[in-house]
């Protein structure tokens, strides 16, 4: 009968469940290949008919990563400056985010639409101009050659987020906590705050995301390789003659962690904080 | 002394709009006052300078015998508790209730017992560790006074602290709200928009319009002796009928369209102001409670109407009747007025369940006239002596 309600596995299928899995299906592919090849032997990387699982497991590409292109080192600088990035967009995005959203100012629009207008200026335009910069103040080739671009970059769209995110807290928290007898920082860091986190984990995700990936910069302003960052120095593992795959898959699979967890943990923040304001609630 | 004491207040926006208009109100130590109005008359603002939320235009407002104009919220002594109840919804109900205590750095185990004390007053003790969002409304709204209440204010604010409630809940709230009132003794502004809570909960209400103060009365005052058109039509539900009259000589009789109301000698001598209108068009105002179903062989004055529509309370009957005579609108007391005028004569009684009656009918109503209203057409003035 038509209307026989399905039962068992079978009241899953259906057209939103089908769709659903063939698009996990193309974005889950080739991260699972890309996992797999990285515990492959590197003779086993290209072999025809290819290896669907890696056999021998192997840890060997890992341990190259490390020991022979001096990923650590990449690592170790990639963090540092996403870690340090990221702090400072949320710290001065937050309280910008604050004053644009919380508190009577004349000029907010103007701002806003400034911010708007920087944060989708093209990288590649600055790239000269802020290298001669560097080289006048001798940050080339150092953690802050990176740290003070990436933080300038992100923190447009960070105080976006953060100016929305704080336009649908109640004004009458402020108000209960004058009330109460807080002052104006207290308020901010006992009433408001906590109650933005949602936004902040979501512009932290999305800054981490930028600075951790980003390869222009990193590429132009440190050229030593005590310096480089995990974009640019995986992708001088090679040489002319030799594309060392595997010891590259192994890279990009513990470059894609931290993101991996961040995302992981923070995932429903990262939703909430993007739609924020866009229904009263 | 009046603890809170407004004098001339005026609340001025830079936008020019002018929200509240010389404003002079008191409020004694313990009392319960009510500022009632339709929504934008003022009384939210009004509240808001009270507390310190807005600033005054001109004017002196007066908390404990000082003045407090330039004084911020904190240091004016008061609670608030607002509409949505403005909880802090990542702490817990305890840190709610003792976080203006915390700020003041008062000692652990003091802060401790105060919220104790304050949550067995409201009987919230099992819900100490619970977050606002895990409450029902009720609940939240008995965390929002806690808040208020811990910190022993000199003066309670409540801005329509019922109106996200259910209707049912709304009544069981207004009755607790009252009971901690007088419990605590302090004094109470209160806001609402809804007449019966102002009625059922005030010991004096201020019934506001346009930023303007119509009447401060205690709530039976201002049933029975409304000061103009806008008061009575506000006061009370089913709203006052008001129809245009022409008075008769002597102020002895009003006729409503074709029909003619002879006056007792009591209600001629209460309103004796009537005899100079003699002649000329006043508004009468009649209660639906001040218009049973007459009996058979009543001698006093009578209102015939054509029934419309019979609705069935269980203790009552509701009426809705016509007669020829012109219904007032009084602007802004309810927002059915503007389409009642369009039907001209209608009105509405209450009625005992028993009362045959129905759609189409001719009824008598026997007109209470110890409660008929009189106002001057042009000012709205309640006519009297």
């Amino acid at each position: 009968m038509r209307n026989r309600k399905r039962t068992g596995w079978h009241r899953f299928i259906n057209g939103v469940n089908i769709s659903t899995f063939l698009v996990a299906l193309f974005i889950g592919l080739p991260l699972y290949w890309l996992i797999a090849s990285s515990f492959k032997t590197p003779v086993n990387i290209g072999v025809d008919p290819p290896q669907y699982f890696p056999d021998p497991l192997s840890l060997s590409n890992y341990k190259s990563a490390f020991v022979d292109y001096d990923f650590g080192i990449y690592f170790r600088n990639s963090l540092i400056v996403t870690l340090i990035a990221t702090a400072l967009v949320l710290f001065l995005g937050t309280l910008a985010g604050y004053a644009l959203g919380r508190l009577p100012m004349r000029g907010k629009f103007p701002m806003l639409v400034a911010l708007l207008m920087i944060s989708v200026f093209p990288e590649i335009a600055l790239i000269a101009p802020l290298y001669i910069l560097l080289e006048h103040l001798h940050w080339l080739d150092s953690f802050q050659a990176l740290i003070i671009p990436y933080t300038a970059f992100n923190l447009p769209f960070a105080i976006w987020i953060l100016r929305n995110y704080m336009l649908g807290i109640p004004k009458e928290m402020e108000e209960t906590g004058r009330i109460d007898g807080a002052s104006p920082l207290r308020t901010v860091w006992s009433i408001i705050l906590p109650q933005a986190l949602p936004g902040i984990f979501t512009a932290g995700i999305f800054c981490f995301t930028a600075c951790w990936t980003e390869f222009l910069m990193a590429l132009t302003f440190n050229s030593s390789n005590s310096f480089r960052t995990i974009p640019v120095g995986v992708s001088l593992f090679g040489t002319i003659d030799i594309t060392p795959f595997a010891q590259i898959f192994a890279a990009a699979v513990i470059a894609t962690v931290p993101i991996g967890i961040l995302v992981f943990i923070f995932r429903k923040f990262v939703i909430s904080g993007l739609t924020s304001g866009a229904v009263k609630g | 002394m009046a603890t809170v004491s407004m004098d001339q207040v005026n609340k001025v926006y830079p936008n020019g709009f002018h929200a509240v208009h010389d404003l002079s109100l008191e409020v004694a130590d313990g009392e319960f006052m009510v500022l009632v109005g339709p929504s934008g008359c003022g009384k939210t603002t009004a509240l808001r300078m009270v507390a310190g939320l807005e600033d005054i235009s001109s004017g002196i407002m007066r908390i404990g015998g000082r003045e407090v104009n330039d004084l911020s919220p904190k240091e004016r002594d008061i609670a608030m508790v607002f509409q949505n109840y403005a909880l802090y919804p990542h702490m817990t109900v305890a840190e709610n209730i003792g976080f203006a205590l915390k700020l003041r750095k008062l000692p652990k185990d003091k802060l401790d017992a105060k919220v104790k004390e304050t949550a067995e007053i409201l009987g919230l003790t099992e819900w100490l560790n619970r977050k606002p969002g895990q409450l029902s409304g009720g609940q939240r709204q008995r965390v929002a006074m806690g808040r208020a209440i811990v910190r022993e204010p000199s003066v309670f604010l409540m801005d329509e602290p019922l109106s996200n409630l259910d209707a049912k809940l709304r009544v069981q709230m207004r009755a607790e709200v009252s009971r901690i009132q007088r419990r605590i003794g302090v004094a109470t502004v209160y806001v609402t928009h809804d007449q019966i809570e102002a009625m059922t909960m005030g010991d004096r209400v201020a019934v506001m319009r346009a930023g303007v103060l119509q009447q401060c009365d205690n709530p039976q005052v201002l049933y029975d002796r409304p000061d103009n058109i806008f008061v009575a039509a506000f006061i009370g539900s089913p709203a006052m009928n008001l129809y245009e009259g022409t008075v008769g000589d002597g102020g002895r009789s009003v006729r409503l369209g074709s029909q003619q109301i002879d006056l007792p000698g009591a209600v001629t001598v209460a309103h004796s102001g009537l005899a100079s209108y003699a002649g000329k068009t006043v508004v009468v105002g009649l209660r639906p409670e001040h218009l049973p179903a007459a009996q058979a062989g009543l001698t006093g004055p009578v209102l015939t109407g054509d029934v419309d529509l019979v609705e069935a309370l269980g203790s009552e009957l509701v009426i809705h009747f016509t007669i020829d005579a012109k219904r007032v609108v009084a602007e802004g007391a309810h927002a059915a007025d503007a389409e009642a005028a369009t039907i001209s004569g209608e009105g509405v009684a209450r009625v005992d369940p028993r009362t045959p009656a129905k759609a189409g009918d001719r009824l008598n109503f026997a007109i209470d006239t110890d409660g008929i209203q009189f106002f001057d057409p042009d000012s709205g003035a309640a006519i009297w002596t």
